[in-house]
């Protein structure tokens, strides 16, 4: 019920301009706690917010000069009880928004393995200029542009960029986590229904940042398995050309590889994989992206 | 001979910029050739290009800011425009090497040469006045700052016509903007106008931090201190501390880009973390710099204007040195999706939150020296209703933003721009504009015309929200920042009601724009005689308005807080008129002409023309040094010249 108010304003909020998939409508339960989290922090600073507001239009309007009814005392300087109540009332609420703070941050760590009677599906994430690379190590395949995974299992992603740094995020699945060359991020989500879901950088990367968009398919575990071998028997192999071909500035239709050359990952990170990009600002870019 | 300028350094294929250009310098060369044909050289280089008075210096820089935040706004504009007309097939009209250049631009212009010097001209102007001085500790060095600030300004706007702006952000994170990625020299004009722009900045903090800890009115005691002074004392602490970090780390950036050093690729153990993280190391701070001031401004506004002493100036003063020192401890909420620990980003999360207490502090404490007041509903009183209304909403986002879960759904998104729009621009910008209108009299000895001041607040709070309430639904609808393309159709209405808000913010700057030209039209009719139009409370509205080159014929002795409202109500005159000769320090033009070769050698540097490059660094080196060896630095006012001057004004000391 205290969170009728401020939850309605923000949904409504969302959906006035029309469903678009927003961290609003989340469809797995990172996303989920987020969202939540979201509402109850703000119903707690709504209670402090919302009186401040009105107080300073009345006090403004009230005291005004020229209202002949207003009581005045010019020498109200300093009360000590009033301060005692300005300095606990934030402080309170920011009691209360630590202890918020702290359980979020451990509960939601992207790091932490998500609790599911399936076995989590491992995902390796690479950004390119401007495209999304996804490997899955255990099936041998790898995809770009689409992310097929299965519902109700957890993903257990590993990111790494080949490029600049990127923000992977799909809102409706939470939270987001930054590739970096060299370096190798972990996250979790989980989508607990099938269905199709957004993605992109939310970091800015260059010309093509705008199009660097991809779609989550999450999907039953078993249309999974057939997705799985329909992949494997179609499509080119992505080897050291193909991952040259990439790492070429430009946008690239989703597209999925049967199969991955070894450590691909591990090189992208290590930096040691051929065909690295070059300038990507410098060149013009191609026409894909305009 | 050139290094890597030449004629394709010019953008003529692109129509855009070369003639929005042209218009500025044909503007630019009119308003050249009147103050030639008019014969004004001599007096622009005598009272102001030359000028060390905090006085002018203050002017000088607010107008600096005024004119910036001008082609700021017109970036706005434009990626308003293009995000309402890139939805879905569309295109636009502007391609993403061009908009990816505007949006560096509009946050490069806003922060450094809009919100700085308009928050540091007013501190120029108002602190030695409210300290009771005569001026800054080292005023030619205050002149130098200006002309520094302004000489990274002018390399801004010089991007626009040779070469080319960054495409990075105006945080400019590598690789992104390392050599490998960003080769042109967008991000070496960016670099370098922030270099030359933050040594003067840094300069200002050393400056102000000396003046108000040594100069200060007798019996200024620091708990009688006005609250403006205490928040620029935090304020130039803040810079004193923070903007050397920015300095290093962007020269570890600049031997990246020109030595192929490491510090921040992708290879050869370069950390491009670290770069984010020494970004922010100074960048949470210099949002602090920005609203410390503000929060100042807001604290003599409340206090004048409800005919009331400030509520508990003593938790005020605690609450912006808390504020001063947390501000150091929150850097990296910046980046909490950058997969930091659950244990550090809970830390920086609850010290983020923990800076909601002494800002919720203030909040109270205005609105308690609002309680039972007098109320006068003038300009700057309702720029501070309309700033406790909107900052404790982008203050209520911000908490949002400081709870680690919450920010890895909402990072970089529209709804993290609209948070620091509602703080920046319902703090900070509407802190400068009641500042503005509220010390305009005292600088110019006339008022400010209340119809046109008050219309053009209404533009700016109405035009604020329905620009930035869109922004955060299209934030919670999953739309991230600096998109030059818009992928999915339903955004666009809210994405139209945000392009509409502009256009009414736009007619707040030309209401004010107004507000100027009439009052110049009619500033005989509002001549300010008594220097003090608004009833004030601190010393600044003892002296004349415009106060003389020496501020007080004889410093004002202060024993209490509030000491001119103090010396009104025991009805006496404030001081007795027995004048001495004064020292003051003479007009040098060591800012304009070190400046002048920082903007050539900054030239020269970002087109690699290594002999201009060696000749400007020694001609302002020189010019450092003559000024270093000179000894004749101050002229007197004789005691019958300063006696003839203050029967000529009103105010301190003169005929009440």
């Amino acid at each position: 019920m205290r969170y009728r108010l401020p939850a309605l304003v923000l949904l409504a909020a969302a959906t006035l301009g029309g469903c678009s998939g927003g961290v609003l409508e989340p469809k797995g339960p990172v996303a989920a706690a987020e969202r939540l989290l979201l509402i109850n922090s703000t119903a707690i600073m709504l209670v402090v917010v919302v009186p401040v507001i009105l107080a300073t239009l009345a006090f403004a309007w009230w005291y005004r000069s020229s209202n002949p009814r207003a009581v005045r005392s010019s020498e109200l300087a300093y009360e000590g009880r009033i301060e005692f109540v300005t300095w606990s009332i934030p402080a309170l609420t920011v009691v209360l928004l630590g202890g918020v703070i702290w359980i979020g941050s451990h509960q939601l760590d992207p790091r932490a393995p998500i609790a599911a009677k399936a076995a989590p599906l491992r995902v390796d994430v690479v950004s390119l200029d401007w495209k999304w690379l996804f490997i899955y190590p255990d099936r041998g395949i790898a995809a770009v542009n689409q992310l097929t995974i299965p519902a109700e299992t957890p993903v257990s992603f590993r990111l790494t960029s080949a490029t600049v740094m990127n923000s992977f995020f799909v809102p409706q699945l939470g939270s987001q986590i930054y590739t970096m060359g060299g370096m190798t991020t972990h996250l979790n989500l989980l989508a607990s229904m099938p269905g199709e879901y957004p993605g992109f950088s939310a970091n800015f990367s260059g010309d093509g940042f705008s199009r660097m968009r991809f779609l989550v398919k999450a999907v039953p575990g078993s249309d999974f398995d057939a997705w799985v071998a329909q992949v494997r028997g179609t499509g080119a192999a992505l080897d050291e050309a193909g991952i040259a071909d990439l790492a070429k500035p430009g946008t690239a239709p989703p597209t999925t590889y049967r199969s991955v050359a070894p450590k691909l990952f591990e090189r992208i990170m290590d930096q040691t994989v051929a065909g690295r990009p070059k300038a990507a600002v410098g060149p013009p870019v191609p026409q894909e992206v305009r | 001979m050139l290094g890597k300028l030449s004629w394709s350094a010019i953008p003529f294929s692109e129509p855009l910029p070369l003639i929005s250009t042209a218009v500025v310098v044909i503007i630019i060369l009119v308003a050249l050739g009147i103050v030639t044909v008019k014969g004004w050289w001599p007096y622009l280089w005598r009272e102001w290009l030359t000028s060390v008075d905090h006085k002018r210096i203050g002017v000088m820089y607010v107008t600096l800011g005024l004119v910036m935040l001008l082609r700021g706004f017109a970036d706005a504009l434009m990626m308003r425009s293009q995000q309402a007309l890139a939805v879905g097939t569309a295109q636009g009209y502007l391609p993403p090497e061009h908009y990816n250049q505007i949006f560096s631009a509009h946050g490069t212009i806003m922060i450094f040469f809009v919100a700085m010097p308009l928050v540091i001209g007013l501190m120029n102007f108002v602190v030695p006045l409210q300290l009771g001085v005569r001026d800054v500790a080292f005023p030619v060095l205050n002149s130098v700052s200006f002309w520094l600030t302004a000489a990274g300004a002018l390399l801004v706007n010089v991007s626009l016509v040779i070469g080319n702006f960054a495409r990075t952000g105006w945080m400019g994170y590598p690789p992104l903007s390392g050599i490998q990625f960003s080769p042109d020299v967008g991000v070496d004009y960016y670099l370098w106008s922030l270099q030359i722009s933050g040594i003067g900045t840094l300069l200002t903090g050393v400056n102000f931090v000396t003046t108000i800890l040594k100069l200060r009115a007798p019996g200024m005691t620091y708990f009688r201190m006005p609250v403006f002074c205490w928040t620029a004392l935090a304020a130039n602490l803040l810079i004193v501390a923070a903007f050397p970090i920015l300095t290093a780390t962007f020269l570890m950036l600049l031997l990246d880009r020109y030595l192929g050093m490491h510090f921040f690729t992708n290879d050869a153990g370069g950390n491009q973390m670290m770069y984010v993280n020494l970004f922010w190391a100074w960048g949470h701070p210099e949002v602090y710099i920005l609203i410390l001031p503000a929060f100042g401004i807001f604290s003599e506004v409340a206090a004048t204007y409800s005919g009331k002493a400030l509520f508990s100036y003593r938790s005020m003063v605690l609450a912006t040195l808390a504020i001063c020192i947390l501000s150091f401890m929150v850097w990296l909420h910046h980046f909490f999706t950058m997969g930091a620990g659950a244990n550090v980003n809970a830390f920086f999360g609850i010290m983020s939150a923990i800076i909601a207490v002494p800002t919720g502090v203030k909040v109270f404490n205005w609105l308690f020296t609002m309680f039972r007041g007098r109320i006068v509903l003038g300009t700057p009183m309702l720029f501070l209703v309309g700033f406790i209304v909107t900052f404790v909403i982008g203050g209520l986002t911000g908490v949002l933003l400081a709870i680690p879960p919450v920010d890895f759904v909402l990072h970089n998104s529209a709804f993290l721009v609209a948070h620091f729009h509602n703080v920046i621009i319902g703090g900070v910008l509407f802190g400068v504009l009641a500042g503005y209108n509220h010390w305009f009299p005292k600088a110019f000895g006339f008022t400010l015309d209340e119809r046109l001041g008050k219309a053009s607040f209404w533009c700016w709070l109405v035009g604020f929200y329905l620009a930035f309430m869109p922004l955060y639904v299209l934030g919670l609808m999953g739309m991230t920042r600096r998109l030059q393309h818009i992928a999915d159709p339903s955004w666009r209405p809210w994405l139209l009601v945000a392009g509409a808000g502009a256009i009414v913010i736009f007619c707040g700057i030309l209401c004010q724009i107004a507000q100027l030209y009439v009052s110049i039209r009619t500033r005989e009719r509002r001549r300010d005689l008594t220097g003090d139009p608004w009833n004030g409370r601190t010393l600044e509205w003892a002296t004349s308005s415009p106060p003389p080159a020496y501020n007080f014929a004889v410093l004002p002795r202060v024993e209490t807080i509030d000491a001119f409202w103090e010396m009104k109500q025991r009805g006496r005159r404030p001081v007795e008129a027995s004048y001495e000769t004064i020292h003051m320090p003479r007009n040098s033009p060591t800012g304009f002409i070190t400046a002048f070769f920082a903007v050539v050698t900054g030239f020269a540097l970002i087109w690699h023309i290594w002999w201009i490059v060696i000749v400007g660094l020694l001609a302002a080196a020189t010019t450092i040094l003559v000024f270093g060896w000179s000894d004749d630095r101050e002229r007197e006012i004789s005691a019958t010249e300063v006696a003839r001057m203050e029967r000529t004004q009103v105010g301190l000391g003169g005929a009440r």
